[in-house]
């Protein structure tokens, strides 16, 4: 496989609600900043992909205006995938392997606060046999938390997960959510939905998000410390919540043996888990143990982009291999519900 | 250089308003049933799905792709799913095709479909953005005046578009999947039907279908071993710009344009009338044919309706133009590109039935969507190389 690289990286404020900004508002900084910082020129950018989802804004073609946010002339090679952008991400590097091209643009943007996300994301189900029953998609993660919980886990595991999340948060200046969190008296919370409390539940978030990729011999010349993709898939399981064991995420495992999580030490992992209890399983199914530093940006619990969220784990765990605070990393990405698609990418500051 | 992508197995289901009588699941396990029985493969032989639809309100349902992962025999693969508008069914094989050209896949099914009986297409292309001018009159709304444009521009005579109109029908009588089939289809009956969209008549607009398409796409060995002739993909290439700016021909759009030389470039073809043999293009408007003969390149710039006018278009003239009764005789919407893209395929391979075009070893496959911004094409053949 031909080498590609992460070589910029911008993302917007994660914020509850952007009152005056739209989607392309929203979008334009975010990728003037990752062109500016890739060094390479916009018109020179090969290929462009993004990923949005029509129905957070409620009407259809939301990433055509996007385009306005990319100064699309002349007329340039650009698809969109309505998912995260962690799998456009992943079309752009197979796109580079064909050998015409040397660099590529990813971006991804949700605005959640336009309308009621939970019930949003109940149409994401069967259409049939799931969705005439209106469960949310918090009742859904609370039904793989109750799961995993009966398999012989704690409640303290989870605050301990947000507590860490929120501690972490504090370092990163575009979280939504963060703070010194105690794990026992996230414990005396109420229930939200059961076993879940409402810090259990990602935020509902709004931003964007931007990736620039290149290849050899152009990654080294315009990054110091490229961050070198060494491994990316991604697989999917059955929709259906009855025909999948909730409390493993095998695809998650599957995609991290193919991308070769475990053939060395893994010092950072960005995973995106919206969900508390969604982290352990997603870190168990990569092998992932003690030495590693998991969400140091505070991962999706301190803020939750949909459709921009995976995109992010990416951009957040290569941000530190290319300031050179990790030589080896690794970020997920989810989708659909209970962790039915998951996506694996692995990086390395290591050239050659 | 990528490795060489082949198209061994298609797949349609029949198109029509309604079908009632399969799940939307249903509905894309047919046609990738049936592309895999071509193909002479099981499920077993794939390792990825890529699908692709227009947005998803045409059928109320959220990135369906993930309900429809069981249906497609998913389960531990990855799928992936594309979303560019008008030109979706076509920019999803080309993802698919990417696949294999990038040496990642052997053996990719690609999916494009629309149940557009589950909402209302009119509805749904109509939604107003926040803080953006909402057109709220479909898509034929949107391009009457852009048609009107070229009319004045080109000087071109009323009677094209009935033309179109007429001729695309007469193809779709060929072709057992096309949705309109309209027996006594004649110049008076379109001429004498509604104004919908000044100067857009009701039979020459597209109809509103259900239905899907697939394709099995392979590498070279595939392409090589396979059950059946294959079509080989000698180019592909996509191009966007954006809606509205002030320098832009949405006429004649630059996009569409650029992707045609792309195209052509990587094929050898440097005379598209004399070297395509056959083109399946993306005309939801009669007068599009026209249209898009000069922005493919195939009649100099205000000359297109001439092909029409000439006959050369029909089955019978010099560059037949969707033999299979087009988009305006079967208009599932997210499939409507690929089935373009496909119906190419078959001319090449020599599977297009009654509609087969003579002796067609180079084809085009064209779609395009948005406000005409957004365009996928690609060029197949018979043989690998130097068929051109």
């Amino acid at each position: 496989m031909r080498d590609v690289a992460v070589v910029a990286f911008a993302q917007s404020p994660i914020v509850r609600r952007e009152e005056f900004r739209n989607e392309v508002e929203i979008l334009l900084p975010v990728v003037h900043d990752a062109i500016a910082a890739s060094g390479v020129g916009r018109k020179e950018i090969g290929f462009t992909i993004s990923g949005s989802c029509d129905y957070l804004a409620g009407a259809p073609f939301s990433f055509v205006s996007g385009l306005d946010a990319v100064g699309a002339w002349p007329p340039i090679r650009e698809s969109h995938v309505e998912m995260d952008g962690a799998w456009a991400l992943y079309e752009a590097w197979v796109r580079l392997q064909h050998g015409d091209l040397d660099s590529a643009l990813v971006y991804a943007f949700g605005k959640s606060s336009l309308g009621p996300l939970v019930d949003i994301l109940v149409l994401q189900l069967d259409p049939y046999y799931v969705a005439p029953l209106w469960p949310d998609s918090i009742s859904i993660a609370a039904l793989q938390a109750r799961a995993w919980l009966e398999k012989g886990h704690k409640e303290s595991e989870l605050a301990e997960v947000v507590a860490r999340s929120r501690r972490n948060a504090q370092s990163n200046p575009n979280a939504q959510l963060s703070g010194d969190a105690d794990p026992e008296a996230l414990l005396a919370e109420p229930y939200f939905t059961s076993p879940l409390r409402r810090h259990d539940c990602p935020p509902i978030s709004d931003g964007a998000a931007a990736v620039v990729l290149a290849t050899g011999e152009l990654a080294r010349r315009v990054c110091e410390r490229p961050a070198w993709i060494r491994g990316i898939d991604h697989r999917i399981e059955p929709h259906g919540l009855g025909v999948r064991d909730l409390t493993r995420s095998v695809s998650t495992a599957d995609a991290g043996r193919r991308a070769g999580v475990g053939e060395k030490p893994v010092d950072v992992a960005e995973l995106h888990a919206p969900f508390s209890h969604q982290e352990l399983i997603v870190a168990e199914a990569l092998g992932l143990d003690g030495t590693t530093d998991i969400n140091p940006s505070g991962g999706a619990l301190a803020g939750n982009v949909v459709m921009a969220a995976g995109l992010t784990r990416i951009g957040e765990a290569a941000s530190r291999i290319m300031d050179g605070r990790a030589g080896r990393a690794v970020a997920h990405a989810t989708s659909g519900p209970a962790l039915q698609q998951n996506l694996v990418c692995v990086l390395e500051g290591t050239d050659g | 250089m990528a490795e060489p992508c082949a198209v061994v197995g298609v797949g349609q289901t029949k198109y029509q308003s309604t079908r009632g009588d399969v799940s939307i699941a249903g509905l894309v396990r047919e046609a990738a049933l049936r592309a895999l029985e071509d193909a002479e493969m099981t499920w077993r032989d794939i390792d990825a799905v890529v699908i692709g639809k227009a947005p998803d309100m045409f059928e109320g349902v959220v990135m369906p792709e993930l309900y429809l992962a069981d249906a497609l025999g998913c389960a531990g693969k990855p799928m992936l799913r594309v979303h560019t508008a008008g030109s979706v069914g076509g920019s999803t094989a080309l993802v698919a095709a990417s696949l294999v050209q990038a040496g990642v896949h052997q053996r990719v099914l690609t999916v494009g479909f629309e149940k557009q009986s589950e909402s209302d297409a009119m509805w749904a292309l109509s939604r107003p953005l926040p803080f953006a001018p909402p057109t709220l009159a479909g898509a034929g709304g949107y391009f009457a005046p852009l048609i009107r444009a070229y009319i004045r521009r080109a000087n071109a005579p009323d009677h094209i578009g009935i033309m179109v109109g007429v001729k695309d029908r007469l193809n779709a009588l060929r072709n057992p999947y096309a949705h309109l089939q309209i027996e006594d289809i004649s110049f008076e009956k379109v001429a004498e039907s509604p104004m919908l969209w000044d100067p857009i008549r009701y039979l020459e607009t597209c109809p509103s279908s259900d239905g899907a398409c697939a394709m099995v796409l392979t590498d070279e060995a595939g392409g090589r071993r396979a059950a059946k002739p294959p079509a080989w993909v000698l180019g592909a290439a996509i191009r966007s710009e954006p809606t509205m700016f002030a320098g832009r021909d949405a006429v004649n759009p630059k996009a569409g344009r650029d992707c045609a030389a792309d195209l052509y470039a990587q094929a050898g073809i440097t005379d598209p009338y004399r070297q395509i043999d056959v083109a399946e293009i993306y005309v939801p408007f009669s007068w599009y044919e026209a249209m898009w003969m000069e922005n493919l390149g195939f009649a100099p710039d205000g000359e297109g309706w001439k092909m029409v006018d000439s006959g050369a278009t029909s089955v019978e003239g010099d560059m037949p133009i969707n033999p299979s009764g087009g988009v305006l005789s079967s208009n599932p919407i997210g499939a409507s590109g690929m089935i373009r893209f496909a119906e190419a395929a078959l001319q090449v391979r020599g599977q297009a039935g009654a509609h087969q075009v003579d002796g067609a070893h180079i084809a085009l496959g064209h779609a395009y969507g948005g406000g005409s911004q957004f365009f996928a094409m690609w060029i197949v053949g018979s043989e690998l190389r130097g068929s051109a």
